[in-house]
Parts: structure tokens; C-alpha cells; sequence
């Protein structure tokens, strides 16, 4: 565990892309008791934000919770601090692909075989990010 | 000419550090009319006030210019120093070279000058200071109470103890306030009417309060020492003085209406007293619902009333009273949670909040003491309790902790195991915040004694389902989501200004934060000050609060209050407005500006060819004037003068800084 270094890379690449910072939560986890998905997610809402606060870079990047994440923004309407953590997922998946992948490919360079392997979350961000 | 000292203060490094003293003594000594420059460590010491003291005998100095911190600090003691060496204390001036200077500036090279200029316009005022004398004002040894919850009635008889007249203003019928409304206090669970009541019964036996129910403040005017208040009693319908309070007139009432004071959980008649233990135990007709009122019929009331105290013709009176001095104690309300869907309360009669729960426990309360669903009559087992709803909160609700939920709903999770002991409690908390004597020991004795479930997390939803209803919850702390079957719900709503809270400071002047709660004057030094002189506040009004905290700033408040009517006479405001009535074209602009009402027109006669002209002038009252200098700055004549910061003055400053 990396808690010394909040300013990861991931970190910093999400507070970028969200506009949010994870270190303005209280841990109150209104978040996963208001998300409708936490039965499929290995970490709750709350606790993708607190491994952002430590700085918890590489076990994050094996959670599949991000990817799970349905983009509802109940957990944004519930939280009382006003984070947008829908906002945050978006950006960490973002962060994601950039820190693991880099900036390989267009969607012009993706076979079939790699379309069909990509999480549908994936390819809604690279919309967002190409549409720019 | 003048024969002016000027004093620099190192202020220890922290001007010092900064600010060149020796350069800036020397260039001091060459301001016109300067005829002494000195220096000191410390100059607000004594060995520097005697510096000061020395120095104006020494060298015949008519004037002083101290180079030191903020005249809101020391301004006081240097002036008093003047005065001890026979100066008039107005002809000192405070060069603030502190905080203006030395603190916001890093180079010592570019602090100095600056420190220099400040001086140098400091000497060019000062050159022109007229000795002013400082007014005494009145003090009218009578006290006004706003509120007359626990703090309203802690302060009245602390200042009628000390001998003063104090008159409690309160809107309900009834003293008490909230504390009323309370079945048990924490942490010593003792019977809240059983300490409250003896003191509402001491004030209303107390020869030197005086209660004025029902009623609310119309306006105040005025100052300190002399506030001019109309209390506006709204009428009662039944004469005080027969009503003997037998409570024959609401039993036999017909016409019902929700109890304020027991959250609308229950009825109360239109003819009513709020609780049993009521002071004055005199009812009140709520015109709205009595039928006599809508229909012109009915009386029963005045029929059955045994000394005829029934009085429908009753009108509104208005008290016109002199006040030396003013505490603002009008408490809190509890925020509405409908605001959060995701809790559903209003939709379903076991979803509560606090304060309504509390009530079931209460012997006179809707459900007669029993801990019941509303729902079904029936005891529940199964209650959760959720924290911060509303509090700490900055998207939807108040940014604050409420500092009172963590204990009252231990309290309440305590109680209820006592009442039905096979409930079970469950807290869904953020923090357990437990600051304050004996209050950990007791949310431990919650938790480890009375079987109540802490979950540290928050709560999505509630739906009902069959006959219950289902939270669906966390526990961060095990990462675990967590539903629980419950047969009500009980939410700590968070408390917060009165609706009203910004009208009754426009009233009275005093300012708030921005939650509507009313400012202290400073958070540390003058907690139950206000900005404005003679007005106090006390109790949740200015932040939320619990009992202990608000008894001991209320007693904190009748000190000031007291300490204030222990004057025979007042300083008064040296620094007032002055018109030159020769110059005044009558526009009349600076009545309109004038927060304290001190200016009037007035009609002069002038002599003008040969003959007599009648003019309309503007007249400053100095004993309302606060020299606060708005009509000095809307003047378009530059007729109106603030005497110590005259316009002569403040030009002279300017053209010192840009020499």
C-alpha cells in the first residue's frame, strides 16, 4: 500500500478528468447503501474513494467495481458532500485505461475481436473522450 | 502649532521584522509640527504607556501619534494613557503599522516606506484632532428577554436575582420552549419537566420578571442603555386575571386543531393551554380554528367558564417599554427531512423525527407514554436510528454537526430499552461525536449495556414492505450492505435557525452567520456579545446547542446584562456626526442613509436681505448618532462633519499618503 502518496498518478489523472477530489468525503458510505448495483461490485462506492485517499493505486486498479458501476448518479443525488462520485467513476475508468493501456489506439484500430473483449463502459468513455 | 509626539512600536519582531523602526523615528521627526519621535519594544507595556506619558510632559506635547498594532486592539489603552498625562484622549492618533503594514508585507525594503506614509498621514490628522468630550447616556435598569425557553428563563432570573426589573417576550403561550417538549435529559436522564417547571414557576413568582406571553416584538429603537421596544400581545381571548385555569373551557370545546407542541402528532382544542405544566396556566382561543371565530357561534366556552375570563372582544395590545438592555434567546427549530425522498418521511407514520419520537415517551403526549407505532398501536422491536440527517450535510442540508443528535438518540435507544425491553436499536451514525462531561461514559452505557447496534455508515432507502419497513443501509467499517427489517425509524433532524431568525434580527439589529444563526461579537472573547451594544444573545439561537452549554451562556448573558444596568451613567459615542446647518442644502439625503435614525429635518431661519428666510436643514441627534460617517459620505455639499474624521482630516491623510 502506497498511503504516503495521495498525489498517485491515478489520482491526479481522475481529479483531471472528474473535476472531483476525493479527499473532500467524509467515508459517511451513504454512496453504497444508495447504489443499486454494490451485489456485483468486490469493492463498495465508498471504499473506491477511501483507496483514492490512500493512495491505494494498484489494488484499485484490480477492483472491478468501476467497471460495474451503471453511471445512475444516485450515489451523486445522495452524497452529502456533494461529490459527484458517478463523475469520479467515469474519470477513474478513464485513468484506467490511460495508466494501464496508454493512448494506443483510435477506434479506428480495433478489430472485431478487440471491440467485442472491450467493456461497453470502455468504449462510452472513449466516445466521450474522441467526441471532445 | 502643534507639538506633536510620535511613538513606534516594534511590537516584539512583529513589526520589527518587517518595518525599519530607527528609519522610520527619524522620518517621523521630520513631519511638520513633530517635535519628539521615540521608539519601544513594547509600547502597550507599562514602561511604554509611561514612555508615552513621560515624553508629553517632558517635551509640552499637545498631540500623540502611536505607530503600533490595530486601534481595535490598543486604540483604548493609549488614549487613556494621553488622558493620565492631561492630554484629551481624542488627540491621539494610531498609526496601524500591524496589521496594515508590517504583517501583509514580506520586504522590509517596501514595508518601511510604507510604514512611513502611514505616520506621516497619522501626523497630518492628528494636527487638525479637535478634544472631544465623550457624552453620558442613561441606562434604564430594566432587562427585555427574547424567548423564553431555558436560556430566556435561566437569564431572567440571574439578572432578577441581581435586582433588576426583566421582562421574558415570549410568542407561545407558555414558557418553556423546547426544553418542554423533552421527556429525559442526557446525560443523567433526569425528568425534563422535573427540573424545568420549578424554574418557569420561579420566574412567574419572581417579583422582578415580569412574563408577556403570546406575544412578539414589533419593533425596537434606540441604543444601548435606552432601547424603545412595542411588544405586540396578541390577544388571548380570555382575561388573565379571572381565568383561574380550572380547564373546564378545553374540555368542553368542540373544535380540534394539531398540537404544536406535540409536533401535530396529537389534537389540541381551539380554547387551549400547550402541556399540563403550562406558565402562565392561562389558555389561549387559536381564532383560526374556533368555531365562534369561522361561524359566529359556539361560545361554549364563555358559558362554562365559571369567573367569565372568556373575552372574544380582546384586541391586540401593543406595550411600548424602555429597555437598558436586550438578550436574544429565541432557540431553534428541527429541520423538515420530507427534503430527503430517500427516507420517506411524511409518507409513513412510523418514520419519525427526533424530536417526535420523544414525545411518545412523555406521560401527556399523543400516545400517552407508550412507546407505540403510530401505525398500529403496536410496540415496536425492531427501531434504527439514523444521525446526520440534514446535518453535515453541504449538498442539501446544513454544513454543521448538530452537536446534540449523537446524545439524544443514545438517550432515546436508552429509554426505549428501558420501556419496551425487547426492542432492539440500531444507530446508523457517521461520527459519534460525544464532547462534553459524562456524555462518552454515556453513549458507551448505549452501546455496551443497552444492546443498541452501532453501524457506521449511512442509509439509501427505507420502503415499507408488509407490515414493516425495509432500511437499506451500510456498515462501512465491514464493507457490508446491510437491510434491516425495522418497525420504525427515528431520524435526527438536524437543528437549525428559526424560520424566522433573520426578521427578529432585523429587528433588533444584530447580525447572523449564514445559516441564520445570530453572531457573537468574537467566537472566543465575547461569546454572548453581539456587534451591537447592549443586545446578548443566549442558547441555540446562535448555534445549535445542548442544555448545559445554553444555561451557562444564558447565565454568561445576565452578567453582561447585568453588568451594563449596574451603570448609572454610559459613555456614549464621542465620534458623532456634526451638520454645518450654513452650508446644508436640505436635500435631506443622509436621513435616508442613516441606519440609526439620528438625523431630522429642522426648519432654521436665516437672516437675508435684510429680511428673515425660512430654510429646512438636516439636525443630528448625538445621542442616537454611532458615528458610523454614511451620511457624511453621501453629504453632496460636504456639509456633514464626523467629528474625530473630519472631512479636513481625512483629505489631509490623503495628501500626507501621496506626498
Amino acid at each position: 500500500m502506497s498511503a504516503a502518496a495521495n498525489k498517485t498518478r491515478l489520482v491526479e489523472e481522475m481529479k483531471a478528468q472528474s473535476g472531483q477530489d476525493p479527499s473532500q468525503c467524509f467515508q459517511c458510505a451513504k454512496c453504497s447503501a444508495a447504489c443499486p448495483v454494490t451485489a456485483a461490485m468486490d469493492l463498495l462506492p465508498h471504499q473506491v474513494i477511501r483507496y483514492l485517499q490512500m493512495g491505494m493505486e494498484e489494488e484499485l486498479l484490480k477492483s472491478k467495481t468501476p467497471w460495474i458501476c451503471a453511471s445512475c448518479f444516485t450515489c451523486a443525488a445522495r452524497c452529502p458532500r456533494d461529490l459527484d462520485l458517478a463523475r469520479m467513476m467515469e474519470g477513474i475508468r478513464l485513468s484506467m485505461l490511460r495508466c494501464r493501456e496508454g493512448n494506443k489506439f483510435g477506434p479506428a484500430d480495433l478489430t472485431p475481436e478487440q471491440l467485442e473483449k472491450l467493456p461497453q463502459q470502455a468504449l462510452v468513455s472513449g466516445f466521450r473522450k474522441y467526441n471532445k | 502649532m502643534a507639538r506633536t509626539g510620535v511613538f513606534v512600536c516594534h511590537c516584539g519582531t512583529n513589526i520589527a521584522g518587517t518595518v525599519d523602526i530607527d528609519q522610520s523615528v527619524e522620518a517621523s521627526r521630520g513631519f511638520p509640527g513633530v517635535v519628539h519621535a521615540g521608539e519601544y519594544r513594547y509600547l502597550c507595556s507599562e514602561m511604554g504607556q509611561d514612555l508615552i506619558k513621560n515624553a508629553i510632559e517632558e517635551h509640552n506635547l499637545d498631540r500623540v501619534v502611536v505607530g503600533t498594532c490595530s486601534p481595535r486592539m490598543h486604540e483604548n489603552t493609549f488614549r487613556k494613557a494621553a488622558a493620565e498625562a492631561g492630554l484629551n484622549p481624542y488627540m491621539l492618533e494610531v498609526a496601524n503599522i500591524r496589521e496594515h503594514c508590517s504583517w501583509v508585507h514580506r520586504e522590509m525594503d517596501e514595508a518601511t516606506p510604507k510604514a512611513i506614509a502611514l505616520l506621516r498621514a497619522a501626523a497630518a490628522k492628528v494636527a487638525l484632532n479637535d478634544p472631544l468630550d465623550i457624552p453620558e447616556l442613561d441606562v434604564e435598569k430594566r432587562a427585555l428577554i427574547i424567548g423564553g425557553g431555558i436560556a430566556g428563563i435561566q437569564a431572567a432570573l440571574d439578572i432578577a436575582e441581581a435586582g433588576y426589573v426583566v421582562d421574558i417576550v415570549e410568542r407561545e403561550p407558555s414558557i418553556g420552549g423546547r426544553m418542554a417538549q423533552l421527556e429525559k435529559t442526557f446525560p443523567t436522564l433526569d425528568c425534563s419537566a422535573c427540573i424545568l417547571t420549578p424554574k418557569m414557576v420561579e420566574a412567574a413568582q419572581h417579583p422582578n420578571v415580569n412574563l408577556i406571553t403570546y406575544s412578539e416584538i414589533d419593533e425596537v429603537k434606540g441604543f444601548v442603555g435606552q432601547f424603545d421596544v412595542k411588544i405586540r400581545q396578541k390577544a388571548r381571548s380570555v382575561d388573565s386575571v379571572k381565568c383561574t385555569g380550572c380547564g373546564i373551557c378545553w374540555e368542553k370545546c368542540p373544535s380540534k386543531a394539531p398540537s404544536e407542541f406535540e409536533m401535530g402528532m396529537a389534537k389540541r382544542k381551539a380554547i387551549y393551554v400547550p402541556f399540563p405544566q403550562a406558565v402562565p396556566n392561562v389558555p389561549v382561543i387559536d381564532r383560526d380554528n374556533c368555531l365562534y371565530f369561522k361561524k359566529g357561534r359556539c361560545q361554549i366556552c364563555a358559558k362554562e367558564c365559571p369567573p367569565e375570563a372568556i373575552d372574544f372582544e380582546q384586541q391586540d395590545v401593543v406595550i411600548e417599554r424602555r429597555y437598558g438592555a436586550i438578550i436574544v434567546a429565541t432557540g431553534f427549530d428541527q429541520l423538515d427531512p420530507s427534503i430527503y425522498g430517500e427516507y420517506g418521511y411524511g409518507q409513513h407514520p412510523d418514520i419519525l423525527t427526533g424530536l417526535e419520537f420523544e414525545r411518545l415517551f412523555n406521560a401527556s403526549g399523543p400516545t400517552g407514554g407508550k412507546v407505540v407505532r403510530l401505525s398500529d398501536g403496536k410496540p415496536p422491536r425492531n427501531v434504527v436510528f439514523i444521525q446526520c440527517i440534514g446535518s453535515r450535510d453541504k449538498a442539501r442540508g446544513m454544513n454543521y454537526c448538530s452537536k446534540i443528535c449523537c446524545m439524544f438518540t443514545a438517550k432515546q435507544a436508552i429509554l426505549l430499552k428501558e420501556k419496551v425491553p425487547d426492542a432492539r436499536s440500531y444507530v446508523f451514525y457517521i461520527d459519534v461525536r460525544t464532547a462534553g462531561k459524562g456524555y462518552e461514559e454515556f453513549q458507551r452505557r448505549a452501546a455496551e449495556e443497552y444492546d443498541v447496534a452501532y453501524l457506521r455508515g449511512q442509509v439509501g432507502k427505507i420502503f415499507p414492505e408488509e407490515d414493516h419497513l425495509v432500511v437499506h443501509g451500510v456498515d462501512s467499517l465491514s464493507g457490508k450492505i446491510v437491510e434491516i427489517k425495522a418497525d420504525m425509524v427515528v431520524l435526527a433532524a438536524a437543528s437549525i435557525a428559526r424560520c424566522d431568525a433573520p426578521e427578529v434580527g432585523r429587528k433588533v439589529g444584530i447580525n447572523s452567520d449564514s445559516y441564520h444563526f445570530f453572531n457573537e461579537a468574537h467566537p472566543k472573547l465575547r461569546p454572548v456579545e453581539t456587534h451591537t451594544a447592549g443586545v446578548f444573545i443566549a442558547g441555540a439561537c446562535q448555534a445549535p446547542k445542548d442544555i448545559p452549554d445554553t444555561v451557562a451562556q444564558a447565565s454568561a448573558a445576565a452578567v453582561k446584562a447585568i453588568g451594563l444596568l449596574s451603570k448609572e451613567k454610559l459613555q456614549g459615542e464621542a465620534c458623532t456626526a456634526e451638520v454645518i446647518q450654513d452650508e446644508c442644502s436640505g436635500c435631506l439625503n443622509c436621513i435616508a442613509v442613516c441606519p440609526y435614525t439620528a438625523i431630522t429635518e429642522v426648519e432654521i431661519e436665516e437672516r437675508h436681505h435684510g429680511g428673515t428666510l425660512k430654510r429646512t436643514v438636516a439636525q443630528v441627534n448625538p445621542s442616537l448618532c454611532q458615528g458610523c460617517g454614511s451620511c457624511t459620505a453621501t453629504c453632496r455639499s460636504g456639509s456633514i462633519n464626523l467629528k474625530g474624521f473630519t472631512n479636513e482630516q481625512i483629505l489631509a491623510e490623503v495628501d500626507a499618503i501621496c506626498l
